[in-house]
């Protein structure tokens, strides 16, 4: 009698799932027919455009005390507005929220320090570069981690959908891997010593060592060096093609060495070097 | 400056901010609560009626937002929903929306749980002296079901302030996230900033749950003085 009612629930369990996802797929074609929302001509109409920017990194997209949004990212951000003559609604997201945030027209543009991978590239399309960066690796000075033969059978902290966790996921090589939701939160793991090394984009741990001494970026650059770009939905061509034009217009500018002696260059250490992270060759 | 990390609160508008961001977290959880009871007992009172359609159905929307987690109901009803079916809720409303489904479908269990528990003589009785179905639930089933339901409902309401704090996965600025700022942008000069906030935020939401829970006691010590004498 009684297994007779599990296993009805069961069934009723799997009838509720294959109706929601039946659902779920049957609709898409619906979706993509429906006019794109995030177009420049759509953004203007609107007056609005909405930017996923992160809200606790600093130097790049944090708050200050005053609740003011700045950084490196939020000021491209304000001035992409300026150019477009419409207001910036920030909208603040995680960096495992992003693809999805563009995919759902929750925002329009990501500028969340967002790097370009080819899994990346499959579902968002990215503009041009405005920024350079190499997954880095910081641990204690009086320990230091400075090989990355050193890591391994060690615990490592990530932040989920970051290319360090991607780094690390596809060449392991002995490391345990301990991920977290926000940046607040994996440091906040180091420095309670859940694990003895904590690997990032390096033009954020380069920030991060200078207000905290104790710690040291022993491995500056692991794996390739990637970049840093804006992105817009898939398909977005309007949006993409006028950040491209914008990008470039604002390097003839020299908009970017502004931003980074503005915004990055006061929490750097000297050893950093514009060069080191911002791209300014885009013809 | 190094000893007192609690002026990190204090600082700018930081305080403002943090309140700021409970204000949004328990207008939230004010708002579900409200429409999820209302629509909690009237799906409860269904549940109680012998229509086995009708059971199935409702039994279905009850195990749909129990057995899934919170976390990947905002993520469905936030991220996934709108791509397939174009519609584009803000995340405030999305929020207000799982919260009051999730909490109507918990409620829906605890009235119906409530209503059969009251004796069949009762209803027996009112059938005798003449009431309608609806006459039953609203002057014998229910007035004398809710003193069973009210310490789990308390308890379930203190859920739903708590799982607020879920909110920032899905671009709410609520009271965590506002924390998580402040910790970011003030680490330099306080050490051990996210100590405070983190503390301060905890205190919050004591202020906010305590006193329910409190309430649930005093509750259920009076019904066990109703029921022995």
């Amino acid at each position: 009698m009684k297994l007779k009612k599990i296993f009805k629930g069961i069934v009723a369990a799997l009838a509720t799932l294959l109706i929601v996802s039946v659902a779920a797929t049957a609709l898409p074609t619906k979706a993509h027919a429906a006019t794109n929302s995030s177009s420049v001509s759509a953004i203007k109409k609107r007056g609005t455009i909405k930017i996923a920017v992160f809200g606790d990194l600093q130097p790049y997209g944090w708050v200050t005390k005053s609740g003011k949004r700045t950084g490196y990212d939020v000021y491209l951000a304000r001035q992409i507005g300026k150019d477009l003559g419409v207001k910036v609604k920030f909208v603040q997201v995680n960096a495992d929220s992003r693809v999805d945030a563009l995919k759902s027209n929750k925002v329009d543009l990501v500028l969340a320090n967002f790097t370009v991978t080819p899994q990346r590239k499959k579902q968002v399309s990215f503009a041009k570069p405005y920024m350079k960066v190499s997954v880095g690796v910081l641990s204690k000075k009086s320990n230091p981690i400075t090989k990355a033969s050193q890591l391994k059978g060690k615990k490592v902290i990530v932040t989920k959908g970051t290319t360090a966790e991607q780094y690390f996921t596809e060449h392991s090589n002995g490391v345990t891997l301990q991920k977290y939701d926000s940046k607040t939160q994996q440091f906040n793991a180091l420095k309670n010593g859940r694990a003895s090394a904590l690997a990032d984009d390096n033009s954020y741990l380069f920030a991060w060592v200078k207000k905290h001494p104790t710690y040291t970026v022993g491995i500056k650059k692991i794996g390739t060096e990637s970049e840093i770009s804006p992105a817009v939905k898939k398909g977005n061509k309007s949006l993409l093609n006028w950040t491209n034009k914008e990008i470039t217009k604002l390097n003839k500018k020299g908009f970017f060495t502004t931003d980074y002696n503005k915004n990055l260059k006061p929490y750097f250490g000297s050893d950093v070097k514009p060069s080191d992270i911002i791209i300014t060759n885009n013809k | 400056m190094a000893h007192s990390g609690i002026n990190i609160l204090f600082e700018g508008r930081n305080m403002v901010r943090l309140l700021g961001g409970l204000w949004i977290s328990a207008k939230i959880a004010a708002i579900a609560i409200v429409v999820g009871l209302v629509l909690g007992i009237v799906l409860g009172a269904l549940r109680t009626l012998h229509n086995p359609l009708l059971r199935a159905i409702l039994r279905l929307y009850l195990e749909f937002f129990r057995v899934i987690p919170t976390v990947v109901l905002l993520f469905l009803f936030y991220y996934i929903l709108p791509q397939n079916f174009n519609i584009n809720m803000g995340a405030e409303s999305v929020a207000t929306l799982v919260f009051a489904l999730w909490f109507a479908a918990e409620m829906s269990d605890i009235v119906r749980g409530g209503i059969i528990s009251v004796s069949p003589h009762q209803v027996d009785s009112g059938k005798a002296i003449g009431l309608n179905r609806l006459q039953l639930y609203y002057y014998v089933l229910l007035p004398q079901s809710i003193q069973l339901m009210i310490p789990a409902t308390i308890n379930l309401v203190s859920r739903v302030i708590k799982t607020t704090s879920l909110l920032l996965l899905i671009s709410v600025m609520d009271v965590i996230n506002v924390g998580q700022q402040i910790i970011e942008a003030n680490g330099q000069r306080y050490e051990n900033g996210s100590f405070w906030v983190y503390g301060f935020i905890f205190i919050l939401y004591f202020i906010l749950c305590y006193p329910l829970s409190l309430w649930a006691r005093h509750l259920e010590r009076k019904e066990l003085v109703n029921a022995n004498g």
